[in-house]
């Protein structure tokens, strides 16, 4: 098929923004266009979510048409549940953050719009493309609406923020264009699935694997090249904030099991231990980070790092459980941390600043925020019966599985988390309620409330009932495991022999 | 009813497990589920409701309570494992987990204990919390404990048990801190959750390990299969659960969070921190009891930090004040009793004492409360005395649960107690026995010194309170505990009586574990020394406290010096915590936020301004280019020695 429900939902929202190009500057008009396009976007990627075919592991619903003929680059998307679940939580999401923004935005409403539809296209660009140097223009476009996103609508030290965002992942991405050449050079083809049937040696996986791997780690962020993240998220405005942490974060993630792994297995295998304990890291390093923070963004910027973490540590278990469920992490991180982030910005709008120690004794005077925010901090401290949970848990009992000590170790992320984000709370919330700025706090408006009322359905029904989410992901990520060359390793009834 | 599978090479008394929906045993989904709907209902509609959303809470947990009936008539009536089959809730590779709820003779008794109580303690707090800013919130938070409780005992997977487990430490995490403008209230709170983390490390560990040993973390999977484990697996499961049972039931060294847990009101210390979470630790063990005894080394040291505890919560119970603090200490103290009792093998008696104690404690706490109410929220027993005139119903139901928790005969704590000590010393634990004869003693010290201070003597107090008796709402939950803990021995009159018999099924057999006694005591010996204990406790203290002048004040405590200091500061635990993990702890934290902004950032940052360096020669640069040049130097190091190691590795 040369144009479906995929390419419907990827030029929707380029659409919307060529038509604010040529609306007039009016807000109401503005917000009309932005929402519309969003949320037709949202029901064009369901058309999608109905067409595919859940059992089905491989990528399917192939658009394709020709992009490049001198050199066989095709402009082509397909979807596999992996995929599909990620464009799903973007669609979802951006409505929400267009409609949390458009009180707050005062400066160039209709830049700012304009940007995140721009960016949802790349984005979605990202999680479909099938052609490899489609997936490269994809991923290095994401930078330039988010660039300005932060350099033009973000906090105080905004620019050095933005510059720092753009050189950090260009450089990423760079090598990663290398290392597509010279894929392209061995197959003629940018094409995917071309390039996953090609037999390379061990030493050119793992220089291709390090190209990747570098792109995709600055994106997550993994430890030690995360410091960008901190200063985006503090300056980057609040629906910059939250389509950063929710969506643009996975791109790295999904880099790694889209093209990490089943492409280099040789070297995937070989690094993985090493990758395990740089997650681990990761996550003890990022939490103990995050708790000393006194700027609340700061503080949620590295639990990202943190949560991230996790879900680096479920890919390379390699194990079908820790690994699906890294999947079902991203989602939860997406969702939690989107919260979070939103409240942070309702929170901002009424007291424009982001120190903790400005605050306290804040729930008795706004108590449906109060609630709310500890509702998702709970789910981001992954709290049984929210998602958080359903997400962590098996990549910790899967981890376990195939490397004890890191299943072991990243286990402690658990009580770090809870530290970092109830302290945050008890010193917010919790407390008299001291100062007038305290005393006037006005609790969340309707609107507000309906904007994060989607995400927390979605974080208790993932939480109590997580099977159809498994179910989209699951048979995608164990095609991967396959191709890697680790299928599912049965957990081994090998009581008698465990001895110590 | 289907039979799914019967239970094979147990003892002949094990249950045969049933795949069951009907019944009773079919709706106990409901069982959580109402209190549930409870909470949410009273929070979507705090404002239409108001006072009546106290009673919605009440109403759901009534209705729970009566499931709960139900469901044990038909355990009681057709004894069997019942597996109530619900649906999926975790899938993911080879890791399965299912919603399912599992019901034997321990479900039962722990659901009685839990929706009984909690529906006393729920119509008490009618009573109790009348007048409060937030005093429907506190009815929705009631009904998510309960509900959360409930989970956790039906779970029929360790996972879904860890479900309930963490959602009541969130209800208590709300309930702790639910007067949160008070700043150490919140502190509280989150002591209690952090501390409980720490052990649900332990507790996910051991799941982990459990996984990899049993592929699979239902109960009717790993408990048959439990003997199919090694020595050094089993001792590695014990302990780890161990470690999560310890946090949750306040043992030593993680139980540091209950006594400050009495922030919460009063009704929730007899509900959470007395009665039914505080016991889900014992719950767990003996719930994994098949496991248990595949390491007795392993139960030995279950059964040693019980008795560590026993004396560690008695002792400083000796030398508190606060009316509250004492009950609280004592509930750790109580708690150590029932993991001796896990930890001998005595894991029916372990139950047996749950249930007194539920019942006693929970009694005592309501006083405790009954006599705040009346004294205007004071809770110096020092500044009582005489109560007895005042509250009648108050000084009586206390005298009762009293009574039972210093051990005298016929009330219930003597013989579940003295059932656990006599097992101890049957299983060849004669120190153990010892030190718990002991516990004993002090046991009925520091709960008569707590009932004489209150109730007897003159009063010590102005005239600016004037205390009353309660209202009915809350000497009605009084009387009923208080018959419960008169009458509650004859559960298990003998050491081989209804309750043993009936929880046979449930848990381990011991038989083949081959305890042998410590000697030649026969029976009546134990039982006289229990007797013996509880009396000579409750004696010294009355010369001390009755026969002294109380007017004297402190002055009259028998422990003087350097000793009394210690108990009041309860050891220097929390200080020594304090130093650990907030100052050492806190200085690591701080350390990496210096590797993070000076290093790991320095090296972006410097790698920058070498570059711009490159194009511009300022005055300025002379401290970004010293910088810049040892970043750029440490990260081209930095590269070389990783391509090194890669080439050495690779």
């Amino acid at each position: 098929m040369a144009f479906g429900p995929i390419t419907l939902t990827l030029a929707l929202p380029l659409l919307g923004a060529l038509v604010l190009a040529f609306v007039a500057d009016d807000p109401r008009v503005v917000r009309i266009v932005g929402l519309v396009a969003s949320v037709a976007t949202f029901v064009a990627s369901l058309i999608i979510f109905v067409d595919f075919d859940v059992s089905n592991p491989a990528l399917q619903l192939e658009e394709r048409m020709s992009w490049v003929p001198a050199i066989g680059a095709d402009f082509a998307l397909a979807v596999d549940g992996v995929s599909l679940a990620l464009i799903l939580l973007t669609t979802f999401l951006v409505p929400l953050i267009l409609l949390a923004s458009f009180d707050s935005v005062t400066t160039s409403l209709k830049g700012y719009v304009a940007a995140f539809l721009a960016l949802e296209t790349a984005v979605i660009g990202v999680f479909a493309a099938t052609d490899l140097l489609l997936f490269a223009v994809f991923f290095e476009f994401t930078l330039v609406p988010m660039y300005f996103i932060i350099g033009i609508w973000g906090g105080a030290n905004r620019r050095y923020a933005a510059v720092k965002f753009f050189l950090y992942t260009t450089l990423g991405g760079l090598l990663m264009l290398v290392a597509i050449l010279y894929l392209f050079s061995q197959t003629g083809s940018f094409d995917y699935e071309a390039i996953r049937a090609l037999e390379l040696g061990t030493t050119e996986q793992h220089w291709l694997f390090a190209a990747f791997l570098l792109a995709f780690a600055i994106k997550v962020p993994i430890f030690p090249v995360h410091t960008w993240l901190p200063d985006a998220h503090t300056e980057a405005p609040t629906g910059g904030s939250v389509f950063l942490a929710a969506v643009l974060l996975k791109m790295g993630t999904f880099g790694l099991l889209r093209y990490a792994l089943p492409l280099f297995p040789d070297a995937t295998v070989a690094w993985a231990p090493w990758l395990l304990g740089i997650a681990v890291i990761g996550i003890l390093y990022g939490s103990l980070v995050a708790l000393m923070q006194s700027d609340i963004k700061r503080l949620i910027a590295y639990s990202s790092v943190a949560h991230m973490g996790f879900v680096v540590l479920g890919t390379f278990a390699l194990n079908a459980t820790a690994t699906t469920a890294s999947v079902v992490q991203m989602i939860n991180h997406g969702l939690s941390t989107g919260a979070l982030f939103l409240l942070i910005g309702f929170l901002y709008e009424r007291r424009h600043t982001r120190q903790i120690a400005a605050f306290g004794g804040l729930a008795k005077r706004v108590p449906v925020m109060a609630g709310l925010w500890l509702l998702v901090s709970m789910s981001s401290l992954a709290l049984p019966g929210l998602n958080g949970f359903v997400g962590e848990f098996p990549i910790l009992l899967g981890t376990f599985q195939t490397a004890p000590w890191a299943g072991v170790l990243a286990a402690f992320g658990a009580v770090l988390a809870a530290l970092y984000l109830l302290w945050a709370y008890q010193r917010m919330f919790h407390g008299p309620l001291v100062g007038a700025d305290n005393e006037h706090t006005t609790d969340l408006k309707l609107r507000e409330i309906g904007v994060l009322a989607p995400i927390v359905v979605l974080i208790v029904a993932i939480g109590l009932y997580p099977k159809p989410l498994f179910d989209l992901v699951e048979p995608s990520v164990e095609r991967v495991l396959t191709e890697v060359g680790v299928d599912a390793p049965a957990a081994e009834p090998a009581a008698a022999q465990t001895d110590q | 009813m289907t039979f799914l599978l019967a239970a094979e090479d147990h003892a002949a008394t094990a249950n045969e497990v049933v795949e069951a929906a009907s019944g009773f045993v079919g709706l106990a989904w409901l069982i959580p589920v109402v209190p549930l709907v409870g909470f949410l209902l009273v929070l979507a509609l705090t404002k239409t409701l108001r006072e009546s959303a106290a009673f919605v809470a009440i109403g759901a947990a009534a209705v729970s309570f009566l499931l709960a009936v139900g469901v044990a008539t038909q355990v009681l009536g057709d004894p069997a494992t019942y597996v109530r089959p619900i649906g999926t809730f975790i899938q993911a590779g080879e890791f399965s987990v299912a919603w399912d709820l599992y019901i034997d003779q321990l479900t039962t008794v722990m659901l009685l204990v839990v929706t009984g109580v909690g529906l006393l303690v729920h119509i008490y707090s009618l009573g109790y919390m009348h007048g409060d800013a937030r005093y429907e919130r506190f009815f929705a938070y009631l009904n998510l404990f309960l509900s959360s409780m409930l989970v956790l005992v039906l779970g029929s997977d360790l996972v879904t048990l860890f479900v309930g487990w963490e959602l009541v430490g969130l209800s208590s995490y709300l309930l702790i801190g639910f007067w949160f403008e008070k700043a150490e209230y919140a502190s509280a709170a989150k002591k209690a959750f952090i501390t409980n983390r720490v052990g649900d490390v332990s507790f996910m560990i051991a799941m982990f390990l459990a996984f990899s040993v049993f592929g699979s973390l239902a109960f009717t999977d790993v408990l048959p299969a439990a003997g199919e484990l090694s020595s050094g697996t089993a001792l590695a499961l014990v302990l780890l659960l161990l470690g999560g049972a310890a946090a949750k039931s306040a043992q030593i060294p993680l139980y540091v969070w209950l006594p400050d847990a009495m922030a919460g009101p009063t009704p929730v210390s007899a509900l959470i921190h007395a009665a039914t979470m505080v016991t889900a630790g014992v719950y767990l063990t003996v719930r994994m009891s098949p496991v248990l005894v595949q390491s007795v080394p392993g139960m030995e040291v279950i059964a040693w930090i019980g008795i560590g505890t026993v004396l560690l919560g008695a002792l400083i119970a000796l030398r508190q004040d606060d009316i509250k603090k004492i009950l609280a200490y004592s509930t750790v103290s109580q708690l150590g009793y029932m993991f001796v009792g896990v930890g001998v093998g005595a894991f029916r008696e372990g139950i047996f004492h749950l249930v007194t104690h539920a019942f006693f404690k929970g009694l005592l706490f309501l006083a405790a409360g009954s006599v705040m109410h009346a004294m205007a929220n004071r809770t110096d027993a020092w500044g009582m005395g005489g109560l007895r005139k005042a509250m009648p119903i108050t000084f009586w139901t206390s005298a009762i649960g009293w009574l039972a928790i210093s051990g005298v005969f016929p009330f219930s704590g003597f013989f579940s107690k003295d059932q656990i000590l006599t097992e101890a010393y049957n299983h060849g634990y004669f120190a153990i026995w010892v030190l718990g004869l002991l516990g004993a003693v002090l046991t009925a010290f520091y709960m008569s010194r707590w009932f004489f201070l209150i109730f007897l003597g003159e009063r010590r107090f102005g005239d600016d309170v004037h205390p009353h008796e309660s209202p009915a709402s809350m000497t009605a939950p009084l009387i009923v505990l208080a018959a419960l803990s008169l009458f509650g021995g004859l559960l298990n009159f003998e050491h081989s009586g209804w309750l043993y018999t009936f929880l046979a099924p449930a848990v381990a057999d011991i038989s083949d574990v081959g305890y042998e006694a410590a000697g030649g005591i026969p029976g009546f010996g134990l039982i006289g020394a229990a007797v013996v204990a509880g009396l000579v406790g409750i004696g010294l203290a009355f010369l001390v406290y009755v026969r002294g002048d109380a007017s004297r004040g402190r002055m009259l405590e028998p422990i003087r010096g350097v000793p009394a200091e210690v108990l009041e500061r309860k050891f220097y635990v929390d200080e020594l915590y304090s130093l650990v993990f907030t100052r050492i702890g806190g200085r690591f934290a701080d350390a990496m936020v210096w590797i993070d902004t000076r290093i790991v950032d320095g090296l972006v940052n410097g790698a920058g301004a070498t570059s711009l360096a490159f194009g511009r020669v300022t005055r300025r640069a002379q401290t970004g280019l010293v910088r810049g040049y040892v970043g750029s130097f440490l990260l081209g190091a930095l590269v070389l020695v990783g391509f090194l190691l890669y080439s050495v590795v690779v």
